[in-house]
């Protein structure tokens, strides 16, 4: 929908240590104070244009504060787009500027499309004519790679999941529609507020098991836990400290954690990656040694990526290949370290065991290979689309904040049918929350639902 | 050959329910109109099954009334069985649904276009339209008279090359063996249209003195003064009941021996059925693990023993329709009237239209009904009411009416239709709204009467009478907003009576009366009225507060539409010279010329990255202009 508030991270992904959550439309004052606590409760509809507050940012639901935040007012049409805009400035990087354009999303604010800034100040008269080609330029290009990027996301679990519940809807909501169309319709039984409730629980409990344990939400909310292994004085340490210096490691205690290993965050190109049992490579350089076969598989199993570490300098051991079975079945990067010493591994096997991963080649000695890493890293995680980066990031953000909608939605619905709503308005709700989670798969057609209905039923004279 | 045969404002090609609504519309918008059909005796023939109105179309027969148009008063006069459906449901999906008497509804339809002024009605078969530089000037007939006329509207239905299909028999025909229209259609093509095959069917008729009733089960109307029209006043009180009864596993095997016969599957049918609008052998095949199908027994008429077998719509050859008729309860001896068919037409597709049913290719010719694929009386009457109001516009130099898909059931099946065409006749359904709560049959006079009256259509007696009716439920509404209930001793027991929970401080009667299981009546009690109150206006007050968060819901989602209703699109733009818009959307905007931004967003194919670049592009194009001097 156009001239909606939209809202985005306005800063580059991952750089700098404050981010930016960009809002900008109608609804943007409103949408902020909805999240925004001010000092001796003060809102930001009643501040002057062009100011910057301090404040908290709160997540309604729960009351609990997210960031210490500054946020600046710009009211219209004094601003970049014509349009009331917000800036909430966080600190903490990636993750914590996620969290509140994540707020921001599920309080109404809409996922910007790329440019749609830009275009926005263009459409309100803000920019001058020369400037229009390069907005359509822009449109096209990063929607058509956002595109591939999200639709190379969907391929899989999440997708399908969501596909089933939209067939659950739909299938309740012809049902609906056929009670509504074909009163005198025999052959289906009158929805009641029982049968529809129980949909709508079900439907409910389903989005949230999908918003807790979706791949999406989780690496947006943990990072991707990566596993490296391989056998002892490969260069696995190097490895992590390579990737550590590289990229400025945020070593957090994510509360609630009680295991005895620390967890390093590092932001490569993009792609927040949590590294497991970092504690255990550093002190004995050798995670199988250390904690046995039954940990690191354990610690193999909650990895989303593994980083699988041999030397260049020795032949390929009966142990290297145990490891290969264990990583079957799962994203992991093969490098072959120390190529400043002389070859001795078989390439040629290790290709062969390698399957169709990727091999990486590096001397981490000499710090060599560490970009071909970092660009494998990213490219697996971003579906192929190598600058995709930040794009990935945000088709994960909007299906985030349409699933919250699409749970609202189906909260609303079910609130509505326990305080005996009849069912034909009811079914707005479901309508809505089947459409959002159709946005998130990119298949929002009404004219569905009216073949769901003759496909369903046997209707006609 | 040929002679002049006089000279028209609006010509009206056709005298079905599209039809009658166009010239009378043109007439009575003081239009000297011309009514041709192809015989005068089949004005406003219901082809089908004796009903009108129904979910969503009974909404539209309310919505061409508040418009002024003919219908909802026509069926009021020769109803034979009236009734409420859905009443156990919300308000948004509540709808009227008539038995007509075939026969009283045509003569009524016939008398009402004999008497009215402006209008001349005239037997003739048009086969020709006269255009000049892409301009449409009038018709020309089979006998040769040449009419001219400054807009011309085609309301064809199912005639335009239509062909009946009985079993291995097929031949040229209108419905109900009228005659068919060949060389217009030929003319159409000619000129550059575009036309599909589509296929609808209709089933047997038979002798009520044949039917043993007794195995059937009775399906009464409603009592009570409920009628279409809001200027009814003389209700009917003697009403028909229709009858049910179900096929058997028998039928069934009939079927099934019989299908190599049957049209549908032979390949003897091309035209595209309607979904909606099955045959009972496709009914058979495609759900053949339901043991019985409903077939309902509507009567014709009150003059006639024919009576319609809604169910059992068939093409099947006729010995085999005598034999299903046999396998069902209560017509083992039925006597067959008339069998049933199929029938195959031409249609215009309708992306080929402006939203005011002009058609793009040539100006001032206009085309209504089921010549522009859909189905239905009443979809059909709401095209002609929509056409034949457009036509006098245009040619008295008025801006076009063209509702909004948040207006009106009307407006959501012109914009279906010319903005996504249709693959199958279209017949309204309430899912295709998106603003069902908003469409409701009890508000069609509030939302559309002010228009009506603007337009020219309805009278200021209706007008005052409407603005009475609106003023007082605004009044009630705003009175219940401010009385407070407190919570004395009668309230409290009142709400314990109907389950409902206590009240623990003083409330406001409006929000007393939101709780599901208060009725408005129930609250007058404690908030008595001291005025009288039609039990219509009631309703719009229960209904508004009510619901009046779904409503509010809806209305904010309107209001979003709006502001890309409002960015309009040139109709001259030229859509090649858009860099950056993906292939199929160009190609789609081309054919579909969408007026409005929000139109070009509902073309399938086009997508949000499209949208953006063509508001780019418009913006451009305004800023272009001011810096020339333009504006």
């Amino acid at each position: 929908m156009e001239f909606d508030t939209i809202a985005a991270i306005s800063t580059p992904m991952g750089e700098g240590a404050i981010g930016i959550v960009r809002l900008s439309g109608n609804e943007a004052i409103a949408i902020a104070d909805k999240i925004y606590r001010g000092k001796k409760g003060k809102r930001l509809k009643d501040v002057a244009s062009h100011t910057i507050h301090y404040g908290k940012i709160i997540d309604p639901e729960t009351n609990e504060t997210a960031e210490e935040v500054m946020v600046s007012v710009m009211k219209a049409p004094k601003t970049f787009t014509k349009e009331d805009v917000v800036e909430i400035n966080c600190h903490g990087g990636l993750v914590s500027v996620n969290r509140v354009l994540q707020l921001v999303l599920k309080e109404g604010a809409r996922l910007a499309e790329p440019g749609e800034f830009t275009k926005r100040a263009f459409l309100n008269g803000r920019i001058d004519l020369s400037q229009a080609e390069a907005v359509i330029d822009l449109i096209r290009a990063k929607t058509d790679k956002a595109m591939n990027v999200a639709l190379g996301q969907m391929e899989g679990r999440l997708s399908k999941k969501i596909r089933k519940l939209r067939q659950e809807l739909i299938e309740t909501l012809a049902h609906i529609e056929v009670n509504i169309d074909y009163p005198e319709y025999d052959d289906v039984e009158e929805m009641t507020h029982k049968v529809l409730i129980e949909k709508a629980r079900y439907v409910r409990e389903e989005i949230k098991r999908i918003l807790q344990t979706s791949q999406q939400g989780k690496i947006l909310r943990e990072g991707l836990s990566t596993a490296i292994i391989g056998r002892p004085n490969v260069g696995k340490s190097s490895l992590l400290n390579s990737l550590v210096q590289e990229n400025k490691a945020i070593v957090t205690d994510i509360p609630g954690t009680t295991r005895d290993v620390i967890e390093e965050y590092v932001n490569v190109r993009g792609v927040p990656l949590r590294l497991l049992d970092t504690a255990g490579i550093r002190e004995t350089e050798d995670i199988v040694e250390r904690i046995g076969v039954e940990r690191s598989r354990k610690v193999l199993e909650e990895a989303d990526l593994i980083l699988l570490v041999l030397n260049n300098a020795e032949e390929l051991t009966p142990e290297d290949e145990r490891l290969f079975e264990a990583v079957e079945g799962m994203d992991t990067i093969v490098i072959v370290n120390k190529t400043d010493l002389p070859q001795k591994i078989d390439m040629d096997k290790v290709k062969k065991l390698a399957k169709d991963r990727r091999v990486i080649t590096t001397s981490l000695l000499n710090d060599e290979g560490i970009d071909e890493l970092e660009e494998a890293i990213s490219s697996l995680f971003f579906a192929g689309s190598l600058e995709g980066g930040d794009l990935t990031y945000v088709s994960n953000s909007r299906h985030i904040a349409l699933l919250h909608q699409a749970l609202q939605a189906v909260e609303d619905a079910i609130a509505a049918v326990e305080t005996g709503v009849p069912v034909d308005i009811v079914q707005i709700d479901l309508t809505r929350s089947w459409e959002l989670l159709g946005e998130i798969i990119g298949d929002s057609v009404h004219e569905s639902l009216i073949n769901q209905l003759f496909s369903q039923f046997c209707l006609g004279k | 050959m040929g002679y002049d045969a006089g000279n028209y404002d609006v010509i009206v090609v056709g005298a079905g329910h599209a039809g009658c609504e166009a010239g009378l519309a043109a007439a009575r918008l003081g239009a000297k109109t011309l009514m041709l059909t192809i015989n005068l005796d089949t004005i406003a023939f219901l082809p089908c099954n004796p009903s009108i109105g129904g979910p969503a179309k009974g909404v539209v027969v309310r919505e061409i009334d508040a418009l002024g148009g003919e219908i909802g008063k026509n069926v009021d006069k020769t109803y034979i069985q009236m009734r409420m459906l859905n009443t156990g449901k919300g308000p948004a999906v509540r709808a009227l649904r008539a038995q007509a008497d075939k026969v009283a509804y045509q003569r009524e339809m016939k008398k009402t276009l004999e008497n009215q002024e402006n209008l001349t009605l005239v037997q003739g078969m048009v086969e020709e339209l006269i255009v000049e530089d892409g301009i449409c000037k009038g018709v020309v007939t089979k006998t040769g008279a040449r009419y001219y006329g400054k807009a011309v509207v085609l309301t064809t239905g199912t005639f335009l090359r239509g062909e009946i299909i009985i079993g291995e028999l097929k031949y040229s025909s209108g419905p109900n063996n009228q005659q068919p229209s060949i060389n217009l259609s030929e003319h159409l093509e000619e000129l550059g249209f575009e036309l599909v095959r589509f296929k609808t069917g209709t089933p047997m008729r038979i002798n009520s003195n044949s039917i043993d009733y007794s195995k059937t089960e009775i399906q009464p109307g409603d009592d009570g003064p409920i009628a279409f029209s809001y200027e009814t006043v003389d209700f009917k009180t003697e009403q028909l009941p229709c009858w049910l009864t179900y096929t058997t596993s028998e039928t069934h095997e009939i079927i099934n021996r019989n299908l190599h016969r049957a049209p549908m599957f032979s390949g003897m049918i091309k035209g595209t059925g309607a979904r909606y609008c099955p045959s009972i052998e496709d009914k058979v095949v495609r759900f053949s693990d339901k043991p019985r199908h409903q077939i309902f027994l509507e009567p014709e008429g009150k003059n006639t023993n024919e009576v319609y077998v809604q169910g059992l719509s068939t093409s099947m050859p006729e010995e085999v329709q005598h034999q299903m008729l046999r396998s069902v309860p209560g017509l083992e001896n039925a006597r067959l009237m008339r069998p049933g068919y199929a029938i195959e037409y031409d249609v215009v597709v309708p992306t080929q239209l402006w939203p005011t049913l002009e058609t793009k290719k040539i100006e001032n010719l206009y085309t209504a009904g089921q010549i522009n694929g859909t189905s239905g009386y009443e979809e059909a009457a709401a095209q002609g009411l929509m056409a034949g109001i457009n036509a006098v516009r245009k040619i008295t130099g008025k801006e076009p009416l063209i509702l909004k898909r948040s207006d009106a059931y009307i407006g959501v099946l012109i914009d279906d239709l010319v903005t996504k065409g249709t693959n199958e006749p279209y017949r309204l359904l309430t899912s295709r709204a998106e603003y069902r709560l908003l469409l409701r049959h009890d508000n069609a006079d509030l939302r559309l009467t002010e228009i009506g009256y603007q337009v020219g259509l309805i009278s200021e007696e209706r007008y005052q009478k409407f603005l009475a009716k609106k003023e007082a439920i605004d009044a009630e509404i705003k009175r219940l907003r401010s009385i407070i209930i407190k919570p004395s001793k009668e309230v409290q027991e009142f709400l314990r009576s109907i389950g409902s929970s206590e009240l623990k401080d003083g409330i406001r009667a409006s929000d007393l009366l939101k709780r599901p299981e208060v009725s408005y009546e129930q609250l007058l009690q404690f908030v008595p009225r001291d005025t009288e109150m039609s039990p219509e206006a009631a309703e719009q007050v229960e209904i508004q507060i009510k619901y009046e968060g779904y409503i509010e819901k809806s209305l904010q989602q309107v209001e979003r539409m709006l502001k890309m209703e409002n960015k309009k699109i040139p109709e001259d733009i030229d859509y090649d010279a858009i860099n950056g818009i993906a292939t199929e959307a160009r190609q789609k905007l081309k054919k579909v010329r969408p007026l409005s931004i929000a139109q070009a967003s509902r073309i399938s194919g086009v997508n949000p990255a499209d949208i953006s670049i063509l508001l780019v592009y418009l913006e451009q194009g305004k800023i272009a202009r001011i810096s020339s001097g333009e504006e």
